[in-house]
């Protein structure tokens, strides 16, 4: 029925493609086979697309390895699988792929060779952080990814690349190099809890593993410090215009639409399940954090008069409600952040492209320079306006699906405080339609007060071929959202189900209950911490993902 | 009758014995001896280029030979002299591979500045002989021989260049500095001696325990012992001769100093914390470890971010790394022992592959001593394979995975955190990020600018690179990003230190 490893295929296949590209003599060739590779590659992610059990997708599917790296004394292996949530990162991250190398076609002219390798072997980083089950497989790949998109950034980008690369990876460096160090740590004292001594970065033995509380706030912190600036959160938000806005179109289109999921996912699949009470004691401040950015972001976005600078600041903007929904705890705003996650990774993805696609025609993108082309490029202008509205959340389109949900989900949040922060949120929609319509009646509409604007050439036939996938799933998914909700709902309820009963299995917190069904709280063993032992019989009721761990073992 | 008996049946044993010895220390001898021959035949056909290949191939059947012998039990030889086998086996290993290389990198490099004496060759491999021995080191007596035999060769190896002031600097200082510090390991081990009665590593911590009043007497040679080392591996605050020695010695030897003699150092250092202090409560020892640790660590990482010259720079950051192995030793247990070994592989490969890289993009006719990194704009483009591999390098003395680096910082970084000392594992991390900048900023050197930017005397250069160097560098970067995934090499380093490894004290 399934092909056994059909992941390690979809994960691995372009750094095979990587060497190929590698090899290829003439500049046409090495498009063609990066063209070629990441098509393969969609292609055959479609197979998990349509394999994908919908009944059990709360559990890994298509699992794959399983055998030891690094070393036999250490529990660190090469695990590769996914549930509900990974499905859909997974095929926005193989769909994007030939889409980005399309988009690059004419736009990149040198050091061709290096441009598409470096392309390849970055979807196998992005892929792999969302297949990996072991979280120092998963740190792997995570870094992995910032290899080349340094050199994305620093040898095809703007002005400022430079400045902007080097930001861009110490920043995101500094941030999970701390969490590498919380990562031995927790693989230490897992081990020494769950797994006879045997040092374990396995994702589920770390999430059958309880935290002490002592120790929980401090982990969660260097966990969350370096999700937090992948995403990125309020404060650490800096590299990201620079980031953004130097890296040639196709590097943005990739930053914007996967790199940053990488943050928002990291939060969503280690952060709550291996640290929820702290998750749940930072809630307020990170959903503070959020609406700030939430805010912030869109009015940072109204003030630019550069079209690339305002997608880039909508981005913080956008990744705010998805981290204020994974911060309230419900299940309909943690399903709202995982769509959403989707919805800016196309409809993001896609202003990024149509900017890109405006510089190539003018060589600038100041919107101040526009004005009135719609008459002169009638299609861009309408892949435009949609992808706008998509992404300022019009009834309909993608874009709603995932903000409806946070804003209902983190309202019906028990968290005190987070009505009131989903109620300053809910601006922030006001906001992105102001600053997107701005930005369309500057560059589409009015006057034509440049002659050059007259003669625009519309867009060709590749153009349309990268933008009619991502419009056409902005429609779907707006309108039909259920078969994507159904995928991930299994995996996020789960999980949720998951970090109430941790929450609740430790009596010793001045628990903050985080969701109004919540159990009542246990026994209170007075002064007792529950530490390492879980309780087992509970847990394998919690974690269907026990059984999928015994069947591994054999 | 009978005496003469006993005296027949010593002798037969002896025999055996020798012979037994031999096979141990093999490897050191085949070195010597390829010295000596490439000594001689140098006297007959002077600058003999054929003598770098004896020293190769010296060095590639003493590596054969060590990976026969690697799985073989740990055990002494030449009457617990040296230790041999086992783990022995693998520091020699790794100090071969660095003379491997270095003899290979230096041929085209040396023939380039005019200099390719066959004594240099044959001095390698003195070293290198030195360096085995001191790495393998099993009595306090063998530690001070190896050490020396390693540090004159090298003292006359850096000086290679007599008519360059800069290299005859270097050269004098290496050798002062050496002395002042050969100074304290010689005191050091005068007073381990007063304090243990023995020489003999595995009869320390016994001999101490002894002789209990002793106590101030031993931890003040082992404080002396200890800055001796503490010298040698260019921890900070004894540090300061790197930079200047390294920037001014010929590039492949800078290499070879920065990997072979370090390795040695720490390997001996291992082995007298393993052996000699086995038993003995780790905490009088960690917090001076752990304190250089972290000194060696920032000030080594920031000093090499304002350095406008590669050499320097790499010359800083090896101080870098150096503690980035004494995290793994602060540790004091198997693991971490275990770590700073794994770590030293690594090291050494990346290290040498960096030092290889810019012996081959030198133009300035000194070594390499007055060019900044910026006149070497845009070289990626021109040599790629040299801008590619340096790219693996670069990276992976960052720590960034799926590089080698990143590997080694976990094995070393993980037993602190395992030990307690999760403190100074995030010092190392937080340093590393500052180590991001200076290594990075060479790629973006090579990678990011314009060869117009160059300077004008680097576009006229054709910097050629023949196939054995290139080889070299290509199997230092494959090696780089296979290492991490094959538990092989990281299985065998733990076993080394299993509690067996204890049942074979002379």
């Amino acid at each position: 029925m399934q092909v056994p490893d059909i992941l390690s295929i979809v994960t691995f296949l372009p750094l095979v493609g990587a060497l190929l590209t590698m090899a290829a003599r003439s500049d046409q060739a090495i498009r063609v086979t990066a063209l070629a590779v990441t098509t393969a590659t969609f292609l055959i992610s479609v197979l998990l697309w349509t394999g994908f059990s919908v009944a059990d997708a709360a559990e890994l599917q298509f699992v794959s390895g399983g055998f030891n790296l690094i070393s036999e004394a250490y529990d660190i292996r090469y695990l590769l699988g996914i549930d509900g949530i990974s499905l859909l990162l997974v095929l926005l991250t193989t769909l994007l792929g030939p889409i980005v190398v399309l988009s690059s076609w004419k736009y990149i002219d040198r050091h061709v060779k290096g441009y598409y390798t470096l392309l390849l072997i970055l979807q196998t980083g992005m892929t792999g952080v969302f297949c990996a089950f072991d979280v120092v497989l998963f740190y792997v790949f995570f870094e992995l990814t910032l290899i080349p998109m340094y050199f994305l950034i620093g040898i095809w980008g703007g002005e400022e690349r430079i400045y902007a690369a080097v930001k861009f990876v110490i920043y995101t460096m500094a941030g999970s190099l701390l969490m590498l160090v919380a990562i031995l740590y927790l693989g230490h004292a897992a081990g020494q809890a769950v797994n006879d001594g045997l040092f374990t970065t396995d994702y589920f033995k770390l999430v059958e593993y309880n935290v002490p509380i002592s120790t929980q706030t401090w982990l969660f912190v260097l966990f969350a410090l370096a999700f937090a600036i992948k995403v990125p959160m309020f404060p650490f938000h800096t590299w990201l215009p620079d980031a953004h806005v130097q890296a040639p179109t196709g590097g943005s289109v990739i930053l914007a639409g996967v790199l940053l999921k990488m943050g928002t996912y990291g939060l969503v699949r280690f952060c709550l399940p291996f640290f929820p009470h702290a998750a749940a004691e930072q809630a307020v401040l990170f959903g503070t954090l959020a609406v700030i950015g939430i805010i912030y972001g869109a009015l940072v976005s109204r003030a630019q008069p550069d079209a690339k600078k305002l997608v880039a600041y909508s981005s913080v903007s956008h990744l705010g409600f998805v981290v204020l929904g994974i911060f309230a705890f419900t299940l309909t705003s943690l399903q709202g952040a995982v769509i959403q996650m989707i919805n800016h990774g196309l409809s993001t993805g896609a202003l990024f492209l149509l900017v890109g696609m405006l510089y190539e025609r003018r060589h600038t993108r100041r919107m101040a320079d526009f004005g009135g082309i719609a008459r002169s490029v009638p299609l861009l202008t309408f892949f435009m306006v949609l992808t706008a509205l998509a992404s300022a959340g019009l009834p309909g389109l993608n874009g709603f699906v995932g903000e409806f949900l946070i804003l209902v989900g983190s309202f019906g949040s028990s968290i005190p405080g987070m009505t009131v922060l989903t109620a300053f949120a809910t601006t922030g929609v006001i906001l992105a339609a102001i600053y997107l319509l701005w930005m369309l009646s500057r560059i589409f509409f009015g006057p034509v007060r440049n002659e050059e604007n007259q003669t625009m050439p519309d867009l060709n036939r590749r153009e349309l071929i990268i933008l009619v996938p991502l419009a056409a799933l902005m429609i779907l998914m707006g309108v039909m959202p259920q078969p994507f909700l159904e995928r991930s709902e299994p995996a996020t309820a789960q999980l949720l189900e998951l970090v109430q009963a941790k929450q609740s299995a430790a009596p010793d917190e001045p628990s903050r209950p985080s969701q109004k069904n919540m159990p009542d709280d246990p026994v209170r063993e007075g002064g007792f911490e529950v530490r390492a032992e879980p309780d087992t019989s509970q847990t394998q009721g919690m974690i269907p993902y026990a059984s999928m761990l015994q069947a591994m073992d054999h | 009758m009978e005496e003469s008996g006993a005296v027949t049946m010593e002798l037969s044993g002896a025999y055996d014995s020798i012979l037994h010895d031999i096979a141990g220390g093999f490897s050191l001898i085949l070195l010597l001896l390829a010295g000596i021959v490439c000594i001689i035949w140098d006297i007959f056909e002077n600058d003999e280029p054929v003598l770098p290949f004896v020293g190769a191939v010296a060095c590639a059947v003493a590596i054969v030979w060590e990976v026969r012998n690697l799985d073989a039990d740990s055990a002494t030889v030449f009457y617990g002299a040296i230790r041999a086998y086992g783990l022995s086996s693998y520091i020699n290993i790794t100090i071969l591979l660095s003379a491997l290389a270095t003899l290979i990198l230096s041929v085209p490099y040396l023939k380039r500045i005019g200099r390719g004496y066959g004594e240099v060759y044959a001095l390698i491999l003195f070293a290198t002989a030195g360096a085995m021995m001191l790495g393998t080191a099993n009595s306090l007596v063998t530690v001070f021989v190896g050490l020396e035999t390693m540090s004159l060769a090298l003292y006359i190896l850096v000086g290679l260049v007599r008519q360059d002031e800069g290299g005859i600097e270097s050269a004098l200082k290496y050798f002062l500095l050496g002395a002042f510090s050969t100074g304290f390991f010689l005191y050091g081990i005068a007073l381990l001696y007063g304090a243990t009665g023995t020489m003999y590593l595995p009869q320390m911590a016994y001999g101490f325990m002894m002789r209990g009043e002793m106590a101030l007497l031993f931890w003040a040679g082992m404080a002396l012992f200890l800055v001796g080392f503490l010298f040698k591996v260019s921890a900070v605050p004894f540090h300061m001769w790197t930079p200047d020695v390294y920037q001014g010695a010929p590039t492949p030897l800078t290499g070879y100093m920065s990997t072979a003699s370090k390795t040695a150092a720490f390997g001996a250092l291992v082995l007298v914390l393993y052996y000699g202090l086995a038993g003995m409560n780790a905490a009088e020892w960690q917090v001076a470890l752990a304190v250089a640790a972290v000194v060696t660590m920032v000030l080594g990482n920031l000093l090499a971010l304002v350095q406008a010259n590669v050499k320097r720079m790499l010359a800083y950051s090896s101080i870098a790394h150096a503690g980035y192995v004494l995290v793994a030793l602060t540790a004091g247990t198997s693991q971490g022992y275990a770590g700073a070994v794994y770590y030293l592989l690594i090291y050494s490969v990346m290290n040498i592959g960096a030092f290889g890289v810019m012996s081959m993009i030198e133009w300035d006719g000194k070594e390499g001593r007055v060019q900044t990194i910026d006149s070497l704009s845009g070289i990626g483009f021109r040599k790629p394979l040299l801008g590619v591999a340096m790219g693996v390098f670069m990276f992976s003395l960052i720590g960034f995975p799926p590089f080698g680096g990143f590997f080694g910082k976990v094995a070393a970084f993980t037993p602190a955190i395992e030990a307690g000392y999760t403190w100074l594992a995030i010092a190392g991390v937080l340093t590393s990020v500052l180590s991001a900048y200076y290594y990075l900023r060479v790629l973006y050197v090579f990678w990011m600018r314009s060869s117009k930017q160059a300077a004008p005397a680097v576009r006229d250069q054709a910097f050629p690179v023949t196939v054995s160097s290139a080889a070299v560098l290509v199997s230092c970067a494959v090696v780089l990003i296979v290492v991490g995934f094959v538990p092989l090499v990281r299985d065998m380093v733990m076993g080394f230190f299993d509690a067996s490894a204890f049942a074979t004290m002379p």
